[in-house]
């Protein structure tokens, strides 16, 4: 029979197969321990911590949809949990974590206890503008040391900012951008009509160029005005400590530091309609920026693809293709028409997209786009290219955050939380032990040294999962582990029972194992799939704790299938074939007087069970 | 322990059988009065959600050292902080820690309960970081209840054809899931009639009593399987018999399953209760302990029973009810002529014989080979030998 022959198959070589299981076991460390010493981020023995036990904040958004009208799609989730993801870096916040919660939640998880600020630029919504550029300057890192106050640096920086003392400012910074050096070198259209520009220019120019002398105390005409610099900044700008009170935006222009953070969040609260000081992504240069004159949200469409002339030969180069929505189109088309004008200063011929506090590009602008489709070339690689277009259509996402939930745990409480909790599960698998003990006697060492190999290979799992899949174990998760030693613990019961059915039913102990085994593997395997098919399920449905839960106990099943064909079936062979347990000693748990077999029913044509020979032994008879 | 030992023994033999399946009625009755309860706990009482549920914030402020008139000195502290009268429940738990919940604090923002975090720092003279807070929006439980009536249903229907697949037959499907959702429905009844909190970590409990109690009951028909095909080939039990013997065969292990699966939970549960409160450990395990209990009774007295009552109508199951009285009446009749000693409780119930009578019927029966030839029924023997 084939049923037969199987068993002798896999039992034949008991040694080998737990052998193979010690090296398994001895591979999963050595992985661990060499991702502690070779991985990229370190790795580390002990799992990682869920926030629940390690402490922190975690605040769950879900995004408000404005009108109704529009659906959220999972692009622009994945593109939201990017951009707060960059954000939170962004902060300085180290081993912060943004994940998606079902299909449109947002799952924030921050270490230690963040600042107010940073709480409140996650929920923001990420709003993507055009501002005209209205000057640039190199950010000097050194000028802003450490503790000054606002008002020393706003009396000494001014003469260090490059001749900018004068309220005339605007032209002086104008000769010094570099810009064509950094990101901020984009152009629309590059390289044609320059035939159809000049007839504006001069005109428009004139004017432009006068305003700064006149202008001065005046209120700016139009968003590009340097006039704007002399306006008292805003009131964001004094309450946060950058300025004094009473400073220009040109005070502000010095006073900004393109390295600190908050200064940043400030500037992405900072009023859409008026100016406003922000840094491009390298934190080399700083714009003053006109008030916004187009919102993201008017982009319907950003793309990018290979760059092609006029003739639509391609040139090789990478253009960002955008299309606008009726009110962007008249924004953009004023815009560009007014700054198309401009071509002779290299700064105000710029515009620029600024996304949660930074300048994305500053792009100059060659002629007025007003047909609402723009072309944006100029050193993009095609991967430099898809990102820029990707931060135009998701940048201003059409929907900001609210709270769903925001906890915040202190480290203790997690750190007590887990104690209790292994507490918990020592003590439960001393009480496991205790009722094996009891009810199978030495056999139930066997299912203590199971347990210790599950909770090996568990802990192992878990630690390396934490390194290689960022898997953080929670609260949920340590209780899914405790729950879990009652299923492996099953698992024996299933077998050890069949084992002693066969045994009562008279076999002898070594064919009793594989009997029983045959019989038990099916169960075992059966109820494992369900249990694993329940956490499955679970996992891939639900959210956040229940899918740690699920988690661990899914691979608990996992492990325990393992275990029990890798260890404990192979060492019960084994054992089967010592004297203590295959003639049944009374503590073995195999007894089969204790089993009630009485020897003379059903063991077969020509087979003798352990009884008979005991008795027979005991006869005195051979 | 020996006379649990032995205990399972005769279960194993026959020697001693409980009558699962003969006295489903009586199972079946009392089964129906308990859901019946919780039917009148779960929709007269309702459940008691937690904050989670209903939205709101939750702030532990821990380790305080002066707790003297807390309730007064927390509920001025936030109602100075937020500016609003809010309806706060103050309570006290274990020595020196407070918590405040209230379904709205202030504005009903994470902002505001910001601002009380720092009032109730500074009122109890503890550093902000040693206050908890929990602040929910409304939608939040309704996002939870979705999406675990989602997993919930797919379970039900995924699991229902694995199991249809691997018994090859939906009856014992449909039996399974039937138990599985009196479990459910039961351990919710019992959360509904003490007013335990129901709280997401409760709902992960009640989901994971779904993997086990279909464990439970898959186990027990293994058994059953494995026992009514034997009775198919040899004709000496009806199917009721088979099934109630494997009921009673796994009983020991069923025990032994369900002490050890809830040893680690209890475990938890003295723990959750003696050291830690509320929370997630507590939760979970009070749900789980409620579930795995409740689903070891189903898997006994409710799937197995209603499995033979599934089947009974089938032709294949009437005839071999048909065989195995004929089978047994011979039988039977050998034993009384051969005046063996009195019959076991596990001849009616299970169709076990036990060994001893097993071989005096066999010796009878060889005796009297020339009478059978003329019984009407020795055909059915003859039949099957062919």
């Amino acid at each position: 029979m084939a049923t037969r022959n199987r068993p002798s198959r896999t039992n034949g070589h008991p040694k080998a197969v737990l052998l193979t299981l010690v090296a398994l076991i001895v591979a999963l460390f050595a992985g661990i321990g060499a991702t502690t010493v070779l991985g990229d981020a370190k790795g580390q023995w002990t799992p990682k911590l869920g926030l629940d036990l390690e402490g922190g904040r975690q605040i769950t958004l879900e995004p408000v949809i404005g009108e109704g009208s529009q659906k959220i799609n999972s692009g622009q989730v994945e593109r939201a949990v990017d951009i707060i993801r960059k954000r939170v870096d962004g902060t300085g916040v180290s081993e912060a974590e943004v994940t998606t919660l079902g299909e449109r939640n947002i799952v924030v998880s921050l270490p230690g206890e963040p600042s107010k600020e940073i709480l409140n630029s996650l929920s923001r919504s990420s709003a993507l503008s055009f501002r005209a550029v209205i000057a640039s300057t190199r950010n000097e890192p050194p000028t802003r040391t450490l503790p000054q106050p606002p008002s020393v640096p706003k009396a000494t920086a001014s003469p260090s900012a490059s001749g900018s003392t004068s309220p005339s400012a605007s032209p002086t910074v104008s000769s010094a951008p570099s810009s064509s050096s950094t990101g901020a070198n984009g152009v629309y259209p590059q390289a044609f009509p320059a035939a159809a520009t000049p007839t504006p220019t001069p005109s428009m120019t004139a004017g432009a160029t006068q305003s700064p002398t006149t202008a001065t105390a005046n209120k700016p005409k139009n968003p590009s005005d340097p006039a704007w610099a002399q306006q008292p900044v805003s009131a964001v700008w004094v309450k946060g400590g950058v300025v004094d009170q009473g400073s220009t935006y040109q005070d502000l222009l010095q006073e900004y530091s393109c390295t600190d953070n908050e200064t940043r969040l400030i500037a992405s609260n900072a009023p859409a309609g008026q100016p406003v000081v922000m840094c491009d992504q390298t934190q080399q240069n700083k714009f003053l920026l006109g008030p916004v004159e187009v919102k993201g949200d008017s982009i319907t469409d950003a793309t990018s693809g290979p760059e092609t002339n006029q003739q639509g030969v391609q040139t090789g180069g990478t253009q960002i293709n955008l299309k606008f929505n009726d009110a962007g189109k008249k924004a953009f088309g004023a815009m560009t028409t007014r700054l198309a004008a401009l071509q002779s200063d290299a700064d105000r011929n710029r515009s620029a997209i600024i996304v949660d506090g930074q300048v994305l590009e500053a792009l100059g602008t060659r002629e007025p786009i007003t047909n609402g489709e723009a072309q944006i070339t100029g050193g993009f690689t095609p991967a430099s290219g898809k990102l820029l277009a990707d931060e135009l259509k998701f940048g201003a996402l059409p929907f900001s955050f609210t709270q769903l939930t925001n906890d915040q745990i202190s480290p203790q409480l997690g750190q007590d939380q887990l104690q209790k909790g292994l507490l918990a599960g020592a003590v439960g698998m001393l009480l496991v032990v205790l009722y094996s003990l009891f009810q199978y006697r030495v056999l139930g060492l066997v299912t203590v040294a199971s347990l210790v190999i599950s909770a090996l290979f568990t802990y192992g799992l878990v630690t390396f999962l934490g390194y290689a899949n960022n898997f953080r174990l929670t609260m949920a998760g340590v209780t899914g582990l405790i729950v879990a030693i009652g299923v492996t613990a099953d698992s024996f019961i299933v077998y050890f029972e069949r084992v002693r059915d066969e045994v009562r039913s008279g076999r002898p102990l070594r064919s009793a194992v594989e009997t029983g085994w045959q019989r038990a593997r099916r169960t075992i395997i059966i109820s494992d799939v369900v249990n694993f098919l329940a956490s499955a399920v679970l996992y891939i449905l639900s959210e956040a704790n229940v899918k740690a839960f699920a988690f661990t106990l899914g691979l608990t099943t996992l492990i325990d299938i393992v275990v029990v064909m890798m260890f404990t079936h192979p060492l019960l062979t084994l054992l089967a074939r010592t004297k203590f347990f295959g003639s049944g000693h009374k503590w073995s748990g195999f007894d089969p007087d204790r089993l009630g077999a009485k020897g003379v029913t059903y063991a077969g044509r020509g087979r003798v069970t352990i009884a008979d020979r005991r008795r027979a032994a005991a006869g005195g008879q051979i | 322990m020996a006379s649990f030992a032995q205990f399972g023994n005769d279960l194993y033999t026959g020697r001693r059988q409980i009558n699962f399946i003969g006295r489903r009625k009586l199972w079946y009755g009392i089964t129906a009065v308990l859901l019946l309860i919780a039917a009148l706990g779960l929709f007269g009482r309702g459940l008691n959600l937690s904050l989670e549920f209903s939205g709101g914030a939750e702030l532990k402020v821990r380790g305080v050292t002066n707790t003297q008139n807390f309730d007064t000195r927390a509920q001025d502290a936030v109602h100075q902080a937020t500016g609003t009268e809010d309806n706060l429940i103050v309570t006290k738990l274990g020595d020196r820690d407070i918590r405040i919940q209230t379904e709205k604090l202030g504005n009903g923002t994470a902002a505001a309960t910001e601002e009380v975090r720092g009032a109730l720092a500074k009122e109890f003279g503890v550093p902000a970081a040693q206050i908890d807070s929990q602040f929910i929006g409304p939608s939040w439980g309704e996002t939870v209840t979705r999406k675990a009536v989602q997993a919930l249903l797919w379970f039900l229907a995924l699991l229902s054809v694995v199991l249809a697949l691997y018994f090859r037959t939906w009856k014992m499907a449909l039996a399974a899931i039937v138990a599985v959702i009196h479990d459910l429905f039961f351990t919710v009844g019992i959360y509904a009639l003490t007013g335990f909190e129901v709280s997401p970590a409760t709902m992960i409990g009640f989901l994971t009593i779904l993997g086990y109690s279909i464990y439970d009951t898959v186990v027990v028909f293994d058994k059953v399987r494995e026992n009514t095909h034997e009775a198919f080939v040899t004709g000496q039990r009806n199917y009721d018999q088979a099934a109630n013997y494997a009921v009673n065969q796994t009983l020991v292990r069923s025990i032994n399953t369900t002490v050890v699966a809830l040893l680690p939970i209890g475990a938890i549960l003295v723990v959750g209760f003696t050291m830690l409160g509320p929370g997630t450990l507590l939760d979970l395990s009070l749900s789980l302990f409620i579930g795995i209990a409740v689903g070891a009774y189903s898997s006994i007295f409710i799937a197995t029973p209603l499995l033979a009552d599934l089947r009974r109508g089938e032709p294949a199951i009437k005839e071999l009810a048909a065989r195995a009285k004929a089978y047994q009446t011979s039988q039977r009749a050998a034993l009384t002529e051969a005046d063996t000693p009195r019959a076991t409780p596990g001849e009616s119930a299970s169709g076990v014989v036990e060994p001893e009578r097993a071989a005096a019927a066999a010796a009878a029966r060889a005796t009297r080979t020339k009478k059978r030839e003329t019984h009407p029924l020795a055909r059915l023997d003859r039949d099957r030998d062919r």
